[in-house]
């Protein structure tokens, strides 16, 4: 394993002890897309959506500021991308009820047959657009790993 | 108490974000490009933050209740239909499109790009319109 590999497993290692917290004192899903769509509609109880949305940008802070992970490069594609592809993933998630945190890491924890199928409904969609812009129109590798 | 529960579950997944690579776009499409130059890092994200959901949750899950709250607030269906589908199928596009879902999105505003605030406000479009016209 190299050093990306390794904090790759440890990021997921805090995402889904985050994920149990969260179970474990509010008895309630990790899910970012729901927490964020009801803390920005004032939606049911929307204090603790706030305090974990501010403490997931603090925590981040502290992973780049105090820990010293390295900021990531800039990515590639620019502004028609941002605005159609958070256009498209705000009408997915809420129409699917959930995102990668919320079907991918706390759905599949609970052994949900809906959040196992629309993981590996996301994920195939993702790799063929992946596929789609990259291979076949051929844009999108500017910046680059 | 709920707040307090919040902010440090936010604060772990924030920094577990930030660690895993999950907030670099070029990693999350690089992982996404099988077609092409592979990077399966971050089958390692999922892999391991699954393992600790499948244990964590069949241990806190025989408590009668949550710590703070008197009951837990878990999805009531099973079953798989066409909406969750093709939701899921939207959100896959827009992420394989711009590398990022949306907790990756909110903690890369700290990295100050303004395409990056243009995502989260075109994703909070989105959200309204599946809200209001798909779903009334």
């Amino acid at each position: 394993m190299t050093t990306e590999h390794w904090m790759a497993t440890g990021g997921g290692l805090m995402i889904g002890a985050a994920a149990v917290l969260l179970m474990l004192g509010t008895g309630r899903i990790a899910g970012i897309s729901g927490i964020t769509w009801a803390a920005a509609s004032l939606d049911g109880p929307v204090l603790w959506r706030w305090m974990f949305l501010i403490g997931l940008l603090g925590g981040a802070a502290a992973a780049h500021g105090i820990a010293g992970v390295p900021l990531p490069a800039p990515g590639p594609l620019d502004t028609p991308f941002a605005l159609v592809g958070g256009l498209v993933v705000g009408l997915g998630v809420k129409l699917g009820n959930g995102c990668t945190s919320g079907h991918g890491v706390c759905g599949i924890g609970l052994l949900s047959p809906r959040s196992l199928a629309a993981t590996l409904t996301f994920m195939a969609s993702g790799v063929a657009t992946v596929f789609v812009v990259r291979q076949i129109l051929g844009i999108g590798l500017g910046s680059g790993p | 108490m709920t707040s307090l529960a919040g902010i440090f579950s936010g604060l772990l997944f924030g920094f577990g974000l930030a660690l895993s690579g999950m907030t670099d776009r070029n990693k999350v499409l690089g992982f996404l490009d099988i077609g092409g130059a592979w990077q399966p890092a971050l089958v390692f994200v999922m892999g391991s933050a699954v393992l600790v959901t499948l244990i964590g949750f069949r241990t806190v899950r025989r408590m009668p209740r949550p710590v703070f709250d008197t009951r837990f607030h878990l999805p009531g269906r099973r079953n798989i239909d066409a909406r969750l589908l093709l939701g899921a199928a939207l959100f896959g596009i827009g992420w394989g499109l711009y590398g990022y879902c949306p907790g990756p999105a909110l903690v890369s505003l700290l990295y100050g790009e303004p395409d990056t605030l243009l995502f989260i406000v075109a994703m909070l479009v989105g959200m309204f319109l599946s809200h209001k016209v798909v779903q009334p």
